[in-house]
C-alpha cells in the first residue's frame, strides 16, 4: 500500500498580505539588473542566486542544491508606494462605493436592521454550503446608491471607475494610498457582507505594497546560439517595475515637484498592472523593445495554448504519430497500416528473456535504420544506450537477460488509432499493426463510420502502449471488434458503406448466375478457399451458382434471420417469398434462400440484421470475419460485373418531362387561383390560423405536392436497372429525392420551414412585383438539376443553401460546448458492480443504471432478451 | 381558483411515499451507504410536503421509465 503523505481535508484560496510576502521572500530585489560583465548574476538582482539557479554548474544559496534539483524560491520588490493589483479591483470598486467615507466611520451604507438581514441571509448560506460571497452584488448595490451615511450622516460622493485602475471620487483621483485607507477603515464585521472571509483577507491587501518576485525556475533567461543572453518576459516587466520603483524613490527623496511624484507613481502602476496582466483593456499593452506584446502571467495562463487548456487539461506526448489517412479494401477492420517510416520512429520496450534474446540480438545489431530493428537499449543497471550512437555488435553480444531493447513496431503490435473530434469512445480503437510501404496510415473502409473519417485529407494521430498491462488492457477493451456495435443505440456502428452494399446487391440479386470459373474468382479475392456447394443451374453442361449461394458461404452455419431489405416498397400485403423485387430476405440454416442482400443486412449505421445478429449470437471475432471477407466479396462482385453511375442515369424521356412540366404549370396555375381567391378575401381559414398563415400552407402543400408528383412521375423511368437507382434504393449512397431533384424538379426553397420572403421590401428580388406571392417569387425551383437552374432560381437555392451552412457552424459549436460541460459533469461517474451509477463520493446518482441496467450494447433493440428472435431461432433451426 | 392543487395526484408527479426506519435501514444496508450518499429533496419540495415528509426521511419515489416500465428512486429529505 502506498502511504498517503498528506490527506486534504478542504483547501481556502485567501489573499496574500504585504507580511506573507515579505515571510516567503528569501531576498528584497534591488537591482534592476541581471548579470554582470562576466555573466555572473548581480547580488540582489532578478537573477541573484538565493532566488534558485538555473545555469548548470551553479549552486542555488538558498537551498544548496544544483539547477534542475533546486525548486526556486520566491523574493520581493518593496514598493515605495502602494499599487492597486488589477485583478482585485472590481472587488475593490464594490468595498469603495458600499462603505462611508467618512475616515471615523468607514460603515456599510446600510441601516443596522438591513445589515442584520443581510447577515442572517450569509449565515444561512454558509449553513446550506450555498455560494455566500454572491450575495453581497446585491448588499453592494443598495448601498452604492445611498447618498447619505445612515450611522454618521455624512454626504456621499460618488466614485467612479475607469479602468483599469483609476478610481475618481467627484472631482479628485484617488491614489491609491487612499484607496488602501479606505479599505483598511472597513469594520471587520461588514467584511462577510462585501464578500470577503476575514479569516483569510484583509481588502486592504488588494492594494500592494510589496510584489512577490517569482523564482528564475518560473522565468528562465534562453541562451541563444550565438552566445546572447535572451530574458523572459517577466524579467523584463520585473527589470522595469524596479527602475520605476528606484526612480520613485529617488524623487521623493529629492523632494520632487508633486506632479513628476504623481507621473512616476501612475507608472509604476502601469508595469505592475501590465507584470500581471498585459490584456487588460484600457491601458496599451506593454512590448518588448521588437514591438513584440510581452507575454506576462495572466497570458501565460489564459486561452488555448495556456497552461490550463494547453499543459493541464491536454498535452504533447511521446509514443505517437500522426499523418494522413487513405483507405486499404485488403486490410482487416482490426488492423492499421502503418509506413515503415513511423515503425522504425515508434518503439516497444520488450524485457530480453533467454527465449527471446537472439531474436533481440539480431534486432539490435540493425540498429535504428534497418527495418525491424530497434533504436534504444536499457541494461539491468537501467544504463540507456543510443543505437545511433552505440557498437551494437558489442552490445547485441552484452545483451542478457535483465535487459530492455526499445525495438521497432512490428506486425501484430496494438496501437490506438485516433481521429479528432473525439466525441464518442469509438473515436479512439486499438488496432493491430501492420506495417505497410507508403507515407500514409492505411485503414479499413468499414472503421469510416466510428472515426467519421473520410479521406479528403484527414490526418489521425497512433498512439503505442509501452506496458505489458497497457496492451493487453487496450487490445481487450479497446480492439475495434469489441466496438462493433455502438452503446448509443444498440447496434453495429461499423459495418459496410457504399460499394459494399452495391457490391453485395449486386451478388444476390435474382438472376446472378456465376460459371465455376467467376465463383472462384470471388471467392479467392476473399483469400480463402471453399468448397462450392453443388450448382443451382446446369445448361448445355455448363454450371452455375447463385450470388446468394456464393454470399451464403460466407454466413455462419445455423444462422436463421427473416426481415425485410431495404429495396422493400413496404406493400401493402407482402408477398413474402414471392416478392417480385426480392425484398423479403430469407436466411434458412446459413443459406439465403431469398432476398436480396442490402444496407439492412449489414450497412454500418443502419439496422443491420445479419451483422447484429452474428454479433449477438456468434460473437465479436465471427462478426469481424464475416465482415472483413463479406466486404472484400462485395468489392470483389461490384469489379466482376462493372458498376458505375454518371448523369445519364438520370435521363428521363421526353415524355416524361413533357408530363413533368404540366404538372408543375398546373399547380402553379392552382397557387395563382388560391392568390385570388385570398386577395378576394373569400379564403377559408384553417383553424387557429390567420388568413395568411392559411394562405402559405396551402401553397406549401400545392407545391410540395407538385413536386411529389413530378419526382414519381421521373421515378417510373428510374428503375433497378439504373445504377444511381440501385445506390439509392439499396442504401449504398443517395436518395431516391436526390436523383428525381436531378431529373425531374429541384422544389420549393425555404428558409427556417417557410417560403422564402426576404431580401427586397415586400419582394424577395427586384425582377417581381411587391407583393408577389406566387411560386417562382418565393423560391420555388421548377427546374432540375440536370436541366440547370436559371439565375433567379440558382440565387433562391443559394439561400435555401446558406441556411444549412450556417445551421451546421451554429450547431457544431453549440454541442460541442455542450459536449464540454456533460464530460466534466459525468466524468467520474461509473456503474458499480451492485448496478448503481455513483460518483467519486460514492454517492448515488441513478439506483439502476438506466433503469433498467442493461448495457445497451449488448442489448436486442434496448431490451435485455428479444424473445422473438429467441423463438425464430429455435422453430427455424 | 380557490382549492389548492392536490400534487400527489398529478399525472405527471410520481408516487412518493416515506420509508419506515426499519426500511431506511435495510435500504442503507443494501447499497452499503449513508444517507448523505442518497440524493437529496428538499422538504419545501411540492411533493415532499404533500406527503409531509420531515428532513431527516427518506423517500421512496416510483417512476414509469422508458427502460425498465417502473423504477424505483430513493431521496433524503433535507432542510429548505
Ligand atoms: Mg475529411
Ligand atoms: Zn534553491
Ligand atoms: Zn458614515
Ligand atoms: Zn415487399
Amino acid at each position: 500500500m502506498m502511504r498517503i503523505p498528506k490527506l486534504i481535508d478542504s483547501i481556502d484560496f485567501c489573499l496574500m498580505s504585504p507580511e506573507d510576502t515579505r515571510k516567503l521572500s528569501v531576498t528584497k530585489i534591488i537591482a534592476a539588473d541581471t548579470y554582470d560583465e562576466d555573466g555572473y548574476p548581480i547580488e540582489r538582482g532578478l537573477m541573484d542566486t538565493r532566488l534558485g539557479v538555473v545555469d548548470p554548474g551553479l549552486r542555488c544559496r538558498t537551498c544548496g542544491a544544483r539547477a534542475g534539483e533546486c525548486p526556486g524560491h520566491f523574493g520581493h520588490i518593496e514598493l515605495t508606494r502602494p499599487v492597486i493589483h488589477v485583478g482585485y479591483v472590481e472587488t475593490i470598486y464594490g468595498c469603495l462605493r458600499a462603505t462611508c467615507r467618512n475616515k471615523k466611520c468607514g460603515k456599510i451604507l446600510l441601516s443596522e436592521q438591513k445589515l442584520e438581514e443581510f447577515r442572517k441571509q450569509i449565515e444561512d448560506a454558509i449553513k446550506e454550503r450555498r455560494k455566500w460571497w454572491e450575495i453581497s452584488t446585491q448588499i453592494v448595490r443598495s448601498a452604492a446608491a445611498v447618498e447619505k451615511c445612515p450611522h454618521c450622516g455624512e454626504k456621499q460622493l460618488t466614485i467612479k471607475f475607469e479602468k483599469p485602475t483609476t478610481f475618481i471620487e467627484g472631482k479628485n483621483r484617488l491614489t491609491p494610498s487612499d484607496v488602501r485607507e479606505r479599505l483598511e477603515n472597513i469594520k471587520e464585521e461588514d467584511l462577510p457582507l462585501l464578500g470577503i472571509d476575514p479569516k483569510v483577507a484583509k481588502p486592504e491587501w488588494m492594494v500592494l505594497t510589496a510584489l512577490p518576485v517569482p523564482p528564475v525556475t518560473v522565468r528562465p533567461s534562453i541562451t541563444l546560439e550565438s552566445g546572447v543572453r535572451s530574458e523572459d518576459d517577466l524579467t523584463h516587466k520585473l527589470v522595469d517595475i524596479i527602475r520605476i520603483n528606484q526612480r520613485l524613490a529617488e524623487n521623493i527623496e529629492a523632494g520632487a515637484p508633486h506632479l513628476i511624484v504623481e507621473d512616476l507613481w501612475e507608472l509604476l502602476q502601469y508595469h505592475v498592472t501590465t507584470y500581471f496582466d498585459n490584456g487588460v483593456s484600457g491601458i496599451p499593452p506593454a512590448r518588448h523593445r521588437s514591438g513584440r506584446v510581452l507575454r506576462t502571467l495572466a497570458q501565460r495562463l489564459r486561452g488555448k495554448e495556456g497552461r490550463f487548456r494547453g499543459n493541464l487539461s491536454g498535452k504533447r506526448v511521446d509514443f505517437s504519430a500522426r499523418t494522413v489517412v487513405s483507405p486499404d479494401p485488403n486490410i482487416s477492420i482490426n488492423e492499421i497500416g502503418v509506413p515503415e517510416y513511423v515503425a522504425r520512429t515508434l518503439t516497444i520496450p520488450v524485457r530480453v528473456t533467454e527465449h527471446n534474446i537472439e531474436e533481440l540480438r539480431n534486432v539490435v545489431r540493425r540498429g535504428t535504420d534497418i527495418y525491424p530493428g530497434s533504436n534504444n537499449v536499457i541494461s539491468s543497471e537501467g544504463k540507456r544506450y543510443d543505437l545511433r550512437y552505440a557498437d551494437r555488435e558489442e552490445l547485441a553480444n552484452k545483451l542478457e537477460p535483465g535487459f530492455i531493447v526499445e525495438r521497432h513496431l512490428k506486425d501484430g503490435d496494438i496501437v490506438l488509432f485516433n481521429r479528432q473530434p473525439s466525441l464518442h469512445r469509438m473515436s479512439i480503437m486499438a488496432h493491430e499493426v501492420r506495417v505497410l510501404p507508403g507515407r500514409t496510415f492505411r485503414l479499413s473502409l468499414s472503421v469510416c463510420p466510428p472515426y467519421n473519417a473520410d479521406f479528403d485529407g484527414d490526418e489521425m494521430n497512433v498512439h503505442v502502449p509501452q506496458s505489458e498491462e497497457a496492451q493487453a488492457e487496450a487490445s481487450i477493451l479497446m480492439r475495434v471488434q469489441e466496438q462493433i456495435l455502438s452503446p448509443r443505440f444498440g447496434g453495429p456502428i461499423i459495418g459496410g458503406i457504399q460499394d459494399h452494399i452495391t457490391g453485395a446487391y449486386l451478388l444476390t440479386r435474382k438472376g446472378t448466375l456465376l460459371t465455376r470459373e467467376q465463383a472462384q474468382q470471388l471467392l479467392a479475392s476473399v483469400g480463402k478457399f471453399f468448397d462450392l456447394p453443388k450448382p443451382a443451374k446446369r445448361e448445355r453442361g455448363v454450371e452455375y451458382w447463385t450470388g446468394k449461394q456464393i454470399f451464403s458461404m460466407l454466413l455462419p452455419k445455423k444462422l436463421n434471420i427473416t426481415f425485410k431489405a431495404k429495396i422493400c416498397k413496404n406493400c401493402a400485403r407482402c408477398k413474402e417469398e414471392e416478392c417480385e423485387i426480392d425484398a423479403y430476405v430469407v436466411i434458412r440454416d446459413g443459406q439465403l434462400q431469398s432476398g436480396v442482400v442490402d444496407a439492412r443486412s449489414y450497412k454500418a449505421l443502419d439496422r443491420c440484421e445479419i451483422l447484429d445478429r452474428i454479433v449477438k449470437d456468434y460473437g465479436t471475432t465471427v462478426a469481424r470475419e464475416f465482415l472483413d471477407d463479406v466486404t472484400k466479396l462485395s468489392i470483389a462482385a461490384a469489379v466482376m460485373f462493372g458498376f458505375t453511375t454518371s448523369i445519364d442515369d438520370e435521363d428521363i424521356p421526353p415524355e416524361a418531362k413533357e408530363r413533368i412540366s404540366e404538372v408543375i404549370e398546373d399547380a402553379k396555375d392552382r397557387v395563382s387561383k388560391l392568390i385570388e381567391v385570398y386577395n378576394a378575401g373569400e379564403l377559408e381559414p384553417l383553424p387557429g390560423r390567420s388568413l395568411r398563415e392559411t394562405l402559405e400552407m396551402r401553397i406549401m402543400e400545392v407545391l410540395a405536392e407538385s413536386r411529389d408528383t413530378a419526382g414519381s412521375i421521373a421515378e417510373k423511368y428510374l428503375g433497378l436497372d439504373n445504377h444511381a437507382v440501385i445506390m439509392a434504393r439499396t442504401g449504398a449512397r443517395g436518395s431516391m429525392l436526390n436523383l428525381t431533384q436531378m431529373a425531374a424538379c429541384v422544389g420549393q426553397q425555404s428558409v427556417r420551414g417557410e417560403r422564402l420572403s426576404r431580401g427586397y421590401r415586400k419582394r424577395t428580388l427586384p425582377h417581381y412585383k411587391h407583393e408577389d406571392l406566387g411560386a417562382e417569387a418565393r423560391g420555388f425551383i421548377s427546374s432540375s438539376y440536370k436541366d440547370g437552374l436559371n439565375p433567379l432560381e440558382f440565387f433562391f437555392h443559394a439561400m435555401g443553401g446558406r441556411e444549412g451552412l450556417v445551421d451546421t457552424a451554429v450547431r457544431t459549436a453549440q454541442s460541442g460546448y455542450m459536449q464540454r460541460r456533460l464530460i466534466n459533469a459525468l466524468q467520474d461517474l461509473r456503474v458499480e458492480y451492485d448496478g448503481t451509477v455513483r460518483d467519486d463520493r460514492g454517492a448515488i446518482i441513478q439506483f439502476k443504471y438506466g433503469e433498467d441496467g442493461v448495457d445497451p450494447a449488448r442489448s436486442d433493440n434496448g431490451k435485455a432478451v428479444n424473445v422473438e428472435k429467441i423463438i425464430e431461432r429455435v422453430i427455424g433451426g | 381558483m380557490s382549492s389548492e392543487l392536490e400534487v400527489g395526484r398529478h399525472a405527471l408527479v410520481p408516487k412518493h411515499e416515506v420509508l419506515s426506519k426499519k426500511e431506511v435501514e435495510e435500504l442503507l444496508k443494501q447499497y452499503k451507504i449513508h444517507t448523505h450518499q442518497l440524493p437529496l429533496i428538499k422538504s419545501s419540495d411540492p411533493a415532499a410536503k404533500a406527503i409531509g415528509a420531515k428532513p431527516g426521511d427518506v423517500l421512496k419515489i416510483t417512476r414509469k421509465s422508458q427502460t425498465a416500465g417502473e423504477a424505483v428512486f430513493y431521496r433524503y429529505v433535507i432542510e429548505g
